[in-house]
């Protein structure tokens, strides 16, 4: 699990040195082959491959078809799966702005010690294995022996445990979590950005505590709250590991099913096209989303 | 700037619990004495701790891990700096196209770069090998090592390099005794978000990784696949232990906002 708030390098003009004009290239050219040798020519490769054909027997044929592509695109089980992919991650990043939003504003609040403390309570776990993230929600929820549904079971609370591992819920609960410090990180971000005398000067003026957490706050931490949002999204719709232990091998999402595709049904050329759709719908959703919210925000902050 | 009141207080701390609460349940799971999963209760005990080490695979998964991390981290730093010093220092054409390719590898997701690279290695004859582990790990650090080296490139001051040249300093000199010595923060701290992304990662390593150069996340992944028992919470603990360990080291050196968010402050 890896991502980044930024990017976009913050990058101010460059100064001076414009003379040699083949500096820069010598400069970039090691990085530069790498990513043409052992990225874009890897990702080429992998679009071709969802045209092959394929069969129980005669593996993969490297003729160009479209079967692949009209399974996926007309199969109900691939739309279904696609649909659940994308309400998951749009569930995940709801909860997540609902939830990180606030607590941001409450940590951007807090005194030296306790903020810087906090911070790291909250941001911390991004940089623990999602793994083992996963595994705590496992432990609390997994069927009889999870230890909450034990517990509340033991109290008379609940009759039967609740239903948590291999469902919906489960994956959106667990995906918030592991997902959730971006969001907190993003609005954070957006805060840090904010002057407090705004919101001194609402007070002045007389506005209420909700008046100017409305009209003042709100309104400037919207684009950190939707960039988080962006970020979330797209993580939460490319999950892999979280889905795959919470989901088992019952419920899927794309990513869970082009591994099946790959690794237990060996049918690579329809795993790819699986994987190359997930990336396209992606890159389409996230380019447009920050589209929009460039331009609405370019007005009002530019 | 007003305080927080008691009910954002309330709120704040069910938001740290909810945060909290999957990490600690692993930890504490951990120290079960009985055979099977539970909360120790009365007494506390290390077996399953003592476990791992008769379970070899976790051990050469973690030191694989650790060398993969180190040494895929370290590469990409050392693509980082040039290409850093080219795009923060010249202006030329297809620059924000090639800042663009670079941080790419955090916009696709990792599924898509795990089939890739599987399709690829496999036929380069690289598949399953540590050497592809690396190459494909190198990729998807880059980007974090880029943006914190082009931070500290960016914040360079010239005027610090140019009174040296003045003073009759070479190229080679410049570059060895003042300019590398002003990024070696960014340098440090691009390498340990770097590493632990590396360390992390597995859902890219799952696809190219084989039984022989499985690491840690992946093997840990595939156990849990298979069944969950007291023996991977401890393993799970420990990782969380170190990388406790490690974050407040990061947080102390540079800032873990400041880390993540980039040099945006």
């Amino acid at each position: 699990m890896s991502a980044a708030i930024d990017t976009t390098p913050a990058s101010p003009a460059p100064t001076a040195d414009t003379r040699d004009a083949r500096a820069p290239w010598a400069l970039t050219a090691p990085a530069l082959m790498l990513f043409v040798g052992v990225l874009v020519i890897p990702l080429a490769m992998t679009v071709m491959l969802s045209f092959h054909d394929w069969g129980q027997y005669k593996g993969i044929e490297p003729v160009f078809i479209l079967k692949n592509w009209r399974e996926v695109l007309t199969d109900s089980y691939f739309l279904e799966m696609f649909g659940r992919t994308f309400r998951i991650a749009l569930y995940v990043t709801v909860l997540t702005a609902l939830f990180g939003a606030p607590e941001a504003y409450i940590l951007n609040r807090m005194k030296s010690p306790w903020r810087g403390i906090f911070l790291l309570v909250i941001l911390g776990p991004l940089l623990i294995s999602v793994v083992a993230r996963t595994l705590g929600w496992a432990l609390l929820f997994g069927g009889n022996s999870g230890l909450v549904n034990k517990a509340l079971t033991s109290l008379g609370l609940i009759s039967a445990p609740l239903p948590f591992m291999f469902t919906e819920t489960g994956m959106v609960v667990a995906l918030a979590h592991v997902l959730m410090p971006y969001m907190v990180l993003a609005v954070w971000a957006a805060l840090q950005r904010l002057d407090p005398q705004i919101e001194n000067a609402a007070v002045a003026l007389g506005a209420g505590p909700f008046t100017v957490l409305r009209r003042i706050v709100l309104p400037q931490v919207m684009p950190g709250i939707l960039s988080g949002a962006i970020i979330v999204f797209a993580l939460a719709a490319s999950a892999f590991a979280t889905p795959a232990i919470i989901g088992g091998r019952r419920l899927k999402v794309a990513a869970t099913l082009a591994y099946d595709e790959f690794l237990n049904t060996l049918n690579w050329p329809l795993g790819a096209a699986v994987a190359v759709l997930l990336l396209v719908a992606l890159v389409l959703i996230v380019v447009g989303a920050s589209r929009l919210v460039e331009r609405r925000y370019a007005q009002v902050f530019g | 700037m007003s305080r927080n009141g008691p009910l954002a207080l309330c709120y704040h701390a069910l938001f740290t619990a909810f945060m909290l609460a999957p990490i600690l349940v692993v930890c504490f799971v951990a120290f079960t004495p009985e055979g099977y999963l539970s909360f120790p209760t009365d007494r506390w005990s290390l077996r399953w701790f003592y476990a791992i080490g008769r379970y070899p695979e976790f051990i050469s998964a973690f030191w694989r891990s650790l060398w993969l991390g180190a040494l895929s981290s370290a590469i990409a730093v050392a693509f980082s700096v040039p290409a850093a010093l080219a795009i923060a220092r010249y202006r030329f054409r297809g620059r924000e196209a090639m800042t663009a390719l670079f941080m790419s590898p955090l916009m696709i997701p990792h599924v898509v770069l795990g089939i890739a690279f599987l399709r690829f290695f496999t036929e380069i004859g690289l598949g399953g090998s540590f050497v592809g582990l690396v190459l494909a790990h190198i990729v998807i650090v880059l980007p974090f090592a880029l943006r914190l080296t082009l931070a500290s490139a960016v914040g360079l001051d010239r005027a610090i390099e140019h009174a040296a040249i003045s003073l009759g300093a070479s190229e080679g000199t410049v570059l060895r005794r003042i300019t590398l010595p002003l990024v070696l923060p960014g340098l440090i701290s691009g390498w340990a978000l770097a590493f632990i992304n590396s360390f992390d990662e597995v859902t890219m390593t799952v696809f190219i990784a084989a039984p022989g150069t499985e690491t840690l996340p992946v093997r840990m992944f595939l156990y849990i696949q298979d069944n969950i028992d007291p023996l991977v919470t401890s393993v799970s603990a420990a990782l969380i232990f170190l990388t406790a360990i490690l974050m407040v080291a990061l947080d102390r050196l540079y800032g873990l906002d400041r880390l993540f968010v980039g040099a945006s402050r």
